[in-house]
């Protein structure tokens, strides 16, 4: 496991993590005093935004030879927004608040395979609540890769890197087949009659979009209907693509912190939020990187105040950022390129078995030999 | 034709597989709010004061000009109404269509009272209505809802029972009846507290005059006018138990009407506030979200989970429109319009009108 002090960072005492906790809870409430205006400007103007994109794709495709590259830029761009600054913040109800119901959480349908219901089960609650405790978030590898020493090696996971890439390419496929949690239908965990109402659910869905993006659309651009196909393909591929880099970098790049089952039990809000920010990472970047990510390039922040508006997050990094460095924290950031070499190393390391550490060994118990991923 | 055409092809399934998964209206409204294919939304047409009396809350009539998927109301329907009145929120409340019976794309109006209401920020959708609004606001609405209505073949005599401005369904009655030329006869009781806080005065002055089977008691509390009580409905309708009868005000009033009526089919009511009547205090209500526990006081779930700091969401408040749905895991409530209790477990229930009895624990 890579432990707190594996990465460099110190414990906080029980004082500590309720000083700290407080000065986070502190920023939560002035946030959400402060919501208004701006913030339901913004996302209504992503959201007009990303329809333009997407109509204007659409329509591209209509243009034979010139207008094929940037209809699928367009399109690309138009599922990048609705899935990551639309679809997963609104999911996450960060403007439940607003009382509109096409940015509601609990009505909101995103423009991919995976069923809204599913993945905020999976996400929102699994994800977020355990973020980094093996053996209970199910993020961690997703069921397929190794990416923690304790997860136990196997000459399966020679395949690590493969296994990432392909994750990578069938990325929204990854995400809907997540909640399938095939890993334990294997493992003789759970049971196909336990899928039988997730795997109707996702087959409505899978339909549903399969029907727009490779039958309709296509047939509607009679002739050139091959070329729209393809497109579209391509469109759904960039996307997969640029949101499993983007995710990735979240939580394994360097330096990014787990934690035991034990370590979480009766866990205090000091706690989870100094968990949070160990099991995070940043990307730096500019405005539109940012916008394009889903403001999940802070993912720190997000991880401390998922259901604060995304939009909030810059102004809010300064203020973790200067809290991190009086406790002795480390923040977690850099470029996409360095945190992409963190976790292409990662991969590549976990495929192997680890090396000296005998297997008796306990939990955590060999932080010398995590001085590589520093 | 040719928009019913348009109309058609915008509601047909292809267009709703080209538009999954968000639908054709979350294009439509970009180009124009007033398109639509399935949702509701009006334009603010006319607004116009009833009761501007000095100390008084004000009271207007909102005209509203809604888009063609209206499919028009019935006579004592509600219309669920949301309007952004600031600070980037949107407010939903529930109000009764007070103009005549209409069929589909035709203006509706609502008739609406000034008050405060500390769940709505930055403004009431009340005072906004009658204090903020202008012609030209945009409003979303859902279709007309309700069974509080007149039946298709109203019945040689009838009498309808209001207080302040429960008048509203009872207005849109009387008005579709004048309008259906009923030629049966029709006792209207209503109570508010003085003459100048009258709502609709001119019009009930003017059907008071017209006479025509309609006979108009105005009761004017402050004036020293009685309740409601078995022995006066008694004086003015001789074996009124008998005859069908629409009630619709606050729960004081129609509480008197139920006591009135007991034993009697006769009767059908429609709160528009719901009754302020606390729960049975005792027990802890767990929000397991949140982590967060109380000592159940008796009041609706919602109450007690804003009292407790959280924010669930909620829109009607009085259980019609559904914004507040939750999953509540175990534990039995009491809904506080029909009195029924309920304890399965993993239950979705309406958070405004529950109330729990005993330990009680709800996903929030």
């Amino acid at each position: 496991m890579t432990t707190v002090e594996n990465t460099g960072n110190r414990r906080l005492s029980a004082e500590e993590l309720e000083a700290f906790g407080a000065e986070m809870d502190a920023i939560r409430q002035r946030i959400v005093a402060d919501l208004g205006e701006k913030d339901s400007a913004y996302i209504y103007d992503i959201v007009k935004k990303q329809r333009a994109f997407e109509i204007a794709g659409r329509a591209l495709f209509y243009l034979p030879v010139i207008g094929w590259v940037p209809a699928v830029a367009c399109l690309s761009i138009s599922k990048i927004l609705d899935n990551m600054e639309i679809g997963h913040n609104v999911m996450h109800g960060q403007y439940d608040w607003m009382g509109d119901p096409d940015l509601n959480s609990r009505m909101f349908e995103w423009d991919n395979v995976c069923p809204s219901d599913q993945w905020k089960y999976s996400h929102n609650y699994i994800h977020h609540t355990f973020t980094n405790v093996l053996g209970k978030d199910r993020d961690i590898g997703y069921g397929i890769l190794r990416m923690d020493e304790d997860q136990k090696w196997h000459p399966y996971f020679l395949g690590n890197p493969i296994y990432a890439f392909l994750l990578m390419i069938f990325f929204e496929w990854g995400v809907a087949m997540h909640d399938l949690e095939v890993e334990n239908l294997v493992a003789g965990k759970r049971t196909f009659a336990d899928n039988a109402e997730l795997h109707r659910g996702l087959m409505k869905k899978v339909k549903r979009q399969a029907l727009k993006d490779y039958v309709l659309f296509p047939l509607l651009s009679g002739p050139l209907a091959p070329l729209t196909f393809v497109g579209n393909g391509v469109a759904n591929l960039v996307r997969n693509i640029w949101a499993f880099n983007i995710i990735f970098c979240g939580h394994f790049p360097a330096g990014v912190a787990s934690f035991s089952q034990e370590e979480c039990e009766d866990e205090t809000q000091g706690h989870w939020y100094y968990r949070q920010l160990l099991g995070s990472a940043n990307i730096t970047g500019g405005r539109i990187f940012h916008i394009m990510s889903g403001n999940l390039s802070h993912q720190i922040e997000h991880h401390l105040f998922p259901d604060l508006p995304a939009r909030r997050y810059p102004e809010i990094a300064e203020e973790v950022r200067e809290i991190c460095s009086r406790y002795g924290l480390a923040y977690n950031t850099g470029p996409l390129h360095q945190q992409l070499w963190g976790v292409f190393k990662k991969i590549c390391r976990y495929a192997l078995p680890d090396r000296k550490r005998p297997a008796a060994e306990g939990v955590g118990a060999a932080p010398a030999l995590e001085g590589v991923a520093a | 034709m040719a928009l019913d055409l348009g109309g058609r092809i915008l509601r047909s399934r292809t267009v709703a597989a080209l538009a999954s998964p968000h639908g054709i209206d979350r294009y439509l409204t970009q180009i124009n709010p007033m398109l639509a294919a399935h949702e509701v939304r009006a334009r603010i047409t006319d607004i116009h004061p009833e009761v501007s009396a000095p100390g008084a809350p004000r009271v207007a009539t909102v005209t509203l000009q809604p888009t063609s998927t209206w499919r028009g109301h019935r006579a004592g329907q509600h219309v669920t109404v949301g309007i952004d009145t600031g600070e980037g929120r949107r407010t939903t409340r529930v109000f009764t269509v007070s103009n005549t019976e209409g069929k589909a794309g035709e203006p509706l109006t609502i008739t609406v009272r000034a008050h405060d209401d500390e769940h709505a920020t930055p403004y009431s959708i009340s005072k906004y209505l009658t204090e903020r609004a202008t012609v030209g606001t945009l409003v979303h609405l859902s279709q007309a809802e309700g069974d509080f209505v007149l039946p298709d073949r109203v019945p040689e005599h009838i009498i309808l029972i209001s207080g302040g401005s429960g008048i509203t369904p009872v207005m849109s009655m009387l008005r579709s009846l004048q309008r259906r030329t009923h030629r049966g006869k029709v006792t209207f009781l209503h109570w508010a507290p003085s003459a100048d806080r009258q709502i609709f005065a001119d019009e009930l002055e003017e059907i008071r005059h017209q006479g025509h089977g309609v006979d108009l008691h105005l009761l004017h509390t402050g004036d020293g006018a009685p309740y409601l009580s078995p022995a006066l409905l008694e004086k003015l309708v001789p074996g009124y138990r008998e005859v069908p009868t629409w009630a619709c005000g606050p729960a004081s009033l129609i509480e008197a009407a139920q006591a009135a009526y007991v034993g009697t089919e006769s009767l059908k009511v429609e709160y528009f506030k719901p009754p302020k009547t606390a729960g049975v205090a005792g027990g802890e209500m767990e929000f397991a979200r949140t982590g967060k526990t109380v000592a159940n006081d008796g009041a609706t779930i919602l109450d007690q989970a804003e009292a407790a700091g959280l924010t669930p969401e909620s829109g009607c408040r009085m259980g019609i429109c559904f914004s507040c749905t939750t999953n509540k895991s175990s534990g039995r409530v009491r809904n506080v319009l029909t009195g029924e209790t309920s304890e399965l477990p993993d239950e979705q229930i309406r958070i405004c009108v529950s109330t729990p009895e005993g330990d009680c624990s709800v996903d929030l």
